[in-house]
């Protein structure tokens, strides 16, 4: 627990970014330290995949600043330090999961004992040599959690991992977000569920593009005089 | 660009080819069955078949290789595995040489067997060099591959993609002079087909089923693969690491 070092791994200066005709992200400031765990939370539509899409170099955007780990987002660099798990699972269909790993593995350059680690880690070593497409959706989405993990990044962009997994599946990978952040990867994870945001070390709350609040569950609590956080969240819907 | 990464991506393109068998049957099948068809079609004028057969076995692999690569390409943008790919230590030039080696491996079985059959069992005779149709055929199977990447970028749907076909694939074939010499065509349609890279590659093989004309196959090839390099470059860029 030497960690966490206070030091910002993404930093993130009046981002600005349009997609198609709709302004997604009007102007977005925000840090988020190395060695932590991040939730960004907020409905659906707030632009929580629009943020993260730019912290892993992948997005167009308009103007601002995105920095990781010192580096411009994007900077190819940063490609085999930053590891990030898309929304919809993004894996090959038609290849079996270890097959999947293998593949992905290769192109990061992780040993291939890497494949079963991951592969534990999201509870998917039974079912190595399963086809994907034949896969439901709760263990797609754990395959593709796994790529994101082979590379053993520095910093962990993932956006809605616990999507449809039960929850002692949930629990156990909220427990390895942790136990990756003590040894110093940094976690930015998004969720619309709000029970788990008190596994965070901070939470970026975001609604409409703007960051409504960043600060710990903790003081979030202690800001609102609510107990829950999804009535502190609505607390400061109102208030805003 | 790294060959190990290469390497991996043509292993998975073949892997994953290797999982859908009946695609794998129609690459394998139907063009020999075909130019049995052909054939039999032909049974009373055996000097047409061995005329247009031998320029058959290197034309299919250009058409199926230009609709599965379309297609497979297309499945790594819809899919969100191209966008993963591109955000890691991965060079653009490893996915196009990752699709194109494996591919042109395909195509290589893809012209042996139609060859195999043809030549074999059809009794197809051709005066040149049955190898050089074979290579040429590969070189075919390439140049639909890289058409096939770039004509990916342009659809959004495999419906799209499938229907690029018709319209990349048949007016080549039409201005090829595989049906008519093209100097019996209207003479802007024999100009237009001097900018069709298939022209080019049906007239090095006719010069290899007919032997002879060594310099001509390697002029034809040399634009060939110059087109083909071209194809890869413009669809290089749109492979793109940042998306709207």
């Amino acid at each position: 627990m030497t960690y966490p070092r206070r030091v910002p791994a993404i930093e993130i200066e009046h981002l600005r970014v349009t997609r198609g005709r709709t302004l997604v992200l009007p102007d977005v400031s925000v840090g988020v330290e190395a060695g932590t765990v991040t939730g960004l939370l907020g409905p659906s539509g707030s632009g929580k995949s629009t943020l993260l899409r730019a912290i892993v170099g992948v997005q167009i955007v308009e103007s601002g600043r995105v920095e990781v780990l010192g580096l411009p987002a994007g900077s190819p660099e940063l490609r085999a330090h930053v590891g990030y798990l898309t929304q919809a699972p993004s894996v090959y269909g038609d290849l079996t999961v270890r097959e999947n790993l293998a593949y992905f593995g290769r192109v990061l350059n992780a040993p291939a004992s890497r494949i079963h680690e991951v592969l534990e880690i999201v509870g998917m070593a039974e079912l190595a040599g399963r086809l994907v497409r034949t896969l439901s959706g709760g263990q797609l989405s754990r395959v593709s959690l796994a790529t994101a993990l082979l590379g053993e990044p520095e910093v962990l962009v993932l956006d809605e991992p616990t999507v449809g997994l039960d929850p002692l599946l949930r629990r156990d990978l909220w427990s390895t977000f942790r136990m990756l952040a003590e040894k110093g990867t940094t976690l930015l994870v998004s969720s619309h569920v709000m029970d788990e945001a008190d596994r965070c070390d901070r939470l970026l709350l975001m609604r409409e593009g703007g960051i409504l609040a960043d600060e710990t569950p903790a003081d979030l609590r202690t800001q609102t005089g609510c107990d829950s956080l999804d009535d502190a969240f609505l607390a400061l819907v109102e208030a805003s | 660009m790294s060959s190990r990464v290469t390497g991996a991506t043509v292993v998975r393109v073949l892997q994953q080819l290797r999982r859908d068998p009946r695609t794998l049957g129609l690459i394998f099948v139907v063009p020999p069955a075909l130019i049995t068809l052909f054939r039999y079609v032909f049974e009373g004028d055996v000097a047409t078949f061995n005329r247009i057969g031998g320029l058959m076995i290197g034309i299919f692999p250009f058409s199926s290789m230009f609709v599965v690569t379309s297609i497979a390409m297309l499945r790594e943008r819809t899919t969100g595995t191209l966008e993963r790919l591109m955000t890691m230590p991965l060079a653009k030039a490893d996915i196009l040489f990752g699709y194109g080696i494996a591919f042109a491996g395909v195509a290589a079985l893809q012209a042996s067997i139609t060859a195999t059959v043809a030549f074999e069992l059809l009794g197809l005779h051709v005066a040149g060099t049955p190898l050089v149709v074979v290579g040429l055929a590969v070189a075919n199977a390439v140049l639909g591959m890289s058409l096939g990447l770039l004509a990916s970028a342009f659809a959004k749907t495999e419906f799209q993609a499938v229907q690029f076909m018709p319209a990349v694939v048949f007016p080549q074939l039409l201005l090829c002079g595989l049906l008519v010499p093209r100097t019996h065509m209207a003479h802007v349609l024999d100009v237009i087909s001097y900018a069709l890279p298939l022209t080019w590659s049906v007239d090095a093989l006719s010069h290899a089923v007919r032997g002879g004309g060594n310099g001509i196959i390697i002029r034809d090839a040399i634009v060939v693969v110059g087109v083909t390099l071209s194809a890869l470059a413009l669809a290089a860029t749109t492979l793109r690491r940042r998306t709207p």
